[in-house]
């Protein structure tokens, strides 16, 4: 099969797991279930292709398979901001605090965090291996701060930074919707005038630089629009740390190409997939019990550990 | 003609490169010798612009590299490290392909087709122009990656030891179209090569270099002497003359 | 630095560490002990010093022995997944196994450490890029996995919250009667002294220690049964300690080199000083209040590693 009839294959399966989710048992519940039940399909959308395109292009530049941006830290930065908020100012007043606000000042707090990551490793002419490493440790650290804060909240209290700690699309604010919408077109927008250069980048440094890449402009912009695009998926559902790795792995195995046209649409598709037949099971298998994210980190992980141990393409 | 003058490298406190100056004459095959360590592939990374100079200037055709566009650069030169060791799921032809990103910015037209059949012929890797490259030997490979450098249809072609992990006769072979590179299409090639004798009898002009500074430099002739040698690398040499070619014999 | 001048850093400030705390100790009152004190010496004071002093010091030579056998300065029980592994293993125990003691529990905790621990090295072996960064790197996500098992669980019994207070490290829970478990550290401890020169002989590599008759095998899982042991059993007494194993030997290493035999005294000593401060450090901050272990050692020690990072970075280019 080639790429392209494989593109069309996941298009097709992306579109039955969407209506199937979308119309499955509605019961005539046309006008208040069908527009939440979009809303959870855009939102999934939305988190699905930043994640998937934001991996595989961090992959491209690192030129490794095993690597994710979801662990350079983003995500317990994330959990540090709302147990933080929590702590100060108590739950009440976090329901009552503006959703925008709350949701751009979180992407806000995560785009600077990486804007300094990136400012102190550049300057200093180190590798992509070492600014993850770095924000690995800043990750352990805010973990560290969090649960010293979490043992100190009323347990109460507490539910709600748990409901945090786990991406959930089950209650998505509409008005959030359409400003991470915005944010992740425009960004995408910008990507594609530096997308031609990923197949040439896959070939490693010397030989984009060989090639005639502005390797080391080209590789900032990509990884600032990374960081954008996972802070806002992460501050819109929550963290999904190993739903890039899974995704994208599987992408590759399936699509057997290195070209990133078919990569990235084909990325976005199984991720599609994954999320919302993830959902469909979570809602009518386990009904409720488990949470997507959990179960996704669950399985990605797993597959992550088998990827290693097969010890390919590292 | 690539000029460079009074070039410095530092590694953390270790002087790399001092104050090297070479002028490297188009049309020719360069190489460049010396013991480990002495600064070579150090200095052939900065010609090709993959490393950055600490100070000094390197020109080519008159034009500085640094102030030179990228993209400009590599219609001009082309760099083959070392190990070109990629996990890609790529065919021969794709990368032979990928030569012609710097004119078509991958959107490959009718020309650039013809450059990369014509690299391909060149290099005789019709027969296998649809293998994967994770199917192929190391002098395949090797191969390969010089199609992908010719389709790239630079002026300057620089290597990195090209004949690393390579045996005899695939080390043979390469040295072979590289000279047909030089005397057929007239281009110019720099070699990093730490086989003596492969670069007394291909070389043009032979740079030594030793602790980061140029020692000699001259026509195989003039550098393939006892003398000479022993000044380079510290050990006795015996040279004989062989069908018109300088042979050292360092084996016992 | 002398071992001499670690020794009596560990003196006084272990005599620090006793006369610290909400109620009242001062050293006159050893002389004079009312029945409250002395309870407060006996069975809160010292029982802390000691689990202190165990655990820093058994952690640090952890971390030294992972980092000879696997031959990478990076590699500790924070960075191979042994930590995240062990409080799997506490976390599983607690659950289907409430009832059972301590020990038992520890033997779970120990049996999942060893078990992450070997499949962490086993994945090392598999790595093709010995990157020293890319491999502390693989570790750290690796563990991360193992606590996304461990939080995958805990969801599911509603214990989230608990799993954290738990397994947070923490000293300001240890009284007398329930950190004994930590004494099993010691004759761990001896025994990897003992076995310090194979240990340094293993770390060459596999084919040289055969070929001094070694059985690297044999040797290579005694090394990390023992570091499993260890950390189970300061993490189901103390809690979890980030990048402590990581950075005392590598302190150490800098100004001692990489004999191990020599560098086991001091990273002993240096990680029971550490500790030690840090702990005193987040008893005094914010007085009467306490910052657990978890979080000082948390902050200082991230720190010292990126430091530790940008040095050799500094030495390589």
């Amino acid at each position: 099969m080639t790429p392209k009839a494989k593109t069309i294959l996941l298009t097709a399966v992306s579109a039955v797991v969407v209506t199937i989710y979308l119309f499955l048992d509605l019961g005539g519940n046309w006008d208040y279930a069908l527009p939440r039940r979009i809303a959870k399909v855009l939102a999934m959308i939305l988190t699905g292709g930043a994640i998937a395109l934001s991996t595989t292009v961090f992959q491209t530049i690192t030129n490794n398979r095993i690597l994710t941006p979801s662990i350079m830290g983003l995500d317990s930065l994330y959990l540090l901001i709302q147990t933080v908020v929590i702590f100060m100012v108590g739950s009440t007043t976090l329901t009552m605090m503006n959703n925008h606000i709350h949701f751009l000042m979180t992407v806000g707090i995560m785009i600077l965090f990486s804007g300094v990551l990136y400012k102190v490793m550049f300057r200093g002419g180190r590798n992509v291996y070492f600014l993850l490493l770095i924000g690995i440790i800043f990750g352990t650290l805010f973990q560290s701060l969090s649960s010293f804060m979490q043992i100190l909240i009323d347990p109460n209290e507490f539910q709600i930074v748990q409901d945090k700690m786990f991406a959930s699309f089950n209650n998505i604010n509409t008005d959030l919707l359409w400003i991470a919408g915005a944010l992740i077109l425009a960004v995408t927008l910008y990507f594609l005038r530096f997308a031609k250069y990923l197949d040439v980048l896959s070939l490693g440094r010397d030989q984009a630089v060989n090639l005639g890449v502005e390797y080391d402009y080209v590789v900032k912009q990509f990884l600032i629009i990374i960081a954008v695009l996972v802070s806002i998926s992460t501050a819109l559902v929550g963290p999904i740390t190993f739903l890039g790795l899974l995704v994208v792995n599987v992408t590759y195995e399936f699509m057997k190409t290195y070209r990133h046209r078919y990569l990235l649409t084909g990325s976005l598709l199984i991720s599609v997939i994954t999320l919302v037949g993830g959902q469909l099971i979570v809602e009518k298998v386990f009904t409720f019990t488990t949470t997507l994210s959990v179960i996704i980190n669950f399985v990605g992980g797993v597959y992550f550990i088998y990827l290693l141990l097969k010890g390919s393409r590292t | 003609m690539i000029r460079v003058n009074h070039l410095f490298k530092k590694y953390g406190r270790k002087q790399v490169i001092e104050d090297v100056s070479i002028q490297i004459e188009k049309g020719k095959i360069t190489s460049f010798i010396g013991p480990n360590g002495a600064g070579k592939s150090t200095l052939l990374s900065m010609i090709s612009r993959l490393i950055a100079k600490d100070a000094g200037e390197i020109t080519i055709d008159d034009q500085d590299l640094t102030k030179s566009k990228n993209r400009d650069l590599a219609k001009k030169i082309s760099i083959l490290k070392q190990s070109n060791f990629t996990t890609l799921r790529l065919t021969v032809r794709e990368l032979v392909s990928f030569g012609r990103f710097p004119y078509s910015q991958g959107k490959l037209t009718e020309t650039d087709w013809k450059h990369v059949d014509e690299a391909i012929r060149y290099l005789n890797l019709e027969d296998i122009q649809h293998r994967y490259l994770d199917q192929l030997s190391g002098g395949q490979q090797q191969r390969a990656y010089i199609a992908m450098v010719v389709a790239q249809d630079t002026e300057y072609i620089l290597l990195d030891e090209p004949l690393n992990n390579l045996d005899m006769k695939h080390a043979v072979q390469i040295m072979k179209i590289l000279r047909r590179l030089v005397d057929d299409l007239g281009k110019t090639v720099v070699i990093v090569i730490h086989d003596i004798n492969f670069a007394s009898c291909y070389s043009d002009h032979i740079v030594a270099l030793k602790d980061g500074k140029v020692v000699r430099e001259g026509a195989p002739h003039e550098m393939i002497h006892s003398s000479v040698l022993k000044e380079i690398y510290n050990m006795d040499f015996n040279v004989e003359r062989f069908n018109n070619h300088r042979i050292c014999l360092y084996y016992t | 630095m002398k071992l001499r001048y670690l020794w009596i850093a560990l003196f006084v400030l272990s005599v620090i560490s006793i006369f610290v705390g909400v109620q009242d100790l001062t050293p006159l009152d050893l002389f004079r002990l009312g029945d409250g004190q002395s309870l407060i010496l006996l069975s809160s004071r010292l029982p802390r010093l000691i689990s202190i002093i165990i655990a820093g010091s058994s952690i640090s030579i952890c971390g030294l022995i992972m980092q000879q056998l696997s031959r990478n300065k990076f590699v500790s029980p924070t960075t191979a997944g042994t930590m995240d592994a062990a409080r799997l293993g506490v976390l599983v125990s607690l659950l289907i196994f409430a009832s059972a003691s301590p020990l038992i529990k520890m033997l779970i905790a120990f049996a999942f450490a060893l078990g992450g621990t070997l499949l962490f090295m086993k994945i090392l072996d598999s790595i093709k890029m010995k990157d020293t960064i890319f491999i502390p790197l693989v570790g750290l996500m690796f563990g991360n996995i193992i606590s996304s098992v461990a939080t995958f669980i805990a969801y599911k019994y509603d214990l989230i919250q608990n799993m954290s207070s738990w397994l947070h490290g923490d000293f300001s829970m240890i009284v007398s009667g329930q950190f004994e478990l930590i004494y099993i550290s010691i004759p761990l401890l001896i025994f990897a002294y003992l076995f310090a020169d194979k240990f340094t002989i293993a770390g060459m590599g596999e084919e040289f220690a055969k070929n001094l008759g070694l059985n690297y095998q044999q040797v290579v899982r005694i090394g990390l049964a023992i570091v499993a042991m260890v950390t189970a059993s300061v993490v189901l007494t103390v809690g979890m300690i980030p990048f402590l194993g990581l950075i005392i030997p590598n302190i150490v290493s800098i100004y001692q080199g990489d004999h191990l035999k020599k560098s086991l005294s001091h990273t002993a000593v240096l990680g029971a000083v550490f500790v030690l401060f840090c702990d005193i450090l987040g008893r005094i901050v914010i007085y009467p209040y306490e910052i657990s272990i978890s979080l000082t050692v948390g902050i200082i020690g991230s720190g010292i590693f990126i430091y530790l990072l940008l040095r050799r970075r500094a030495y390589d280019t």
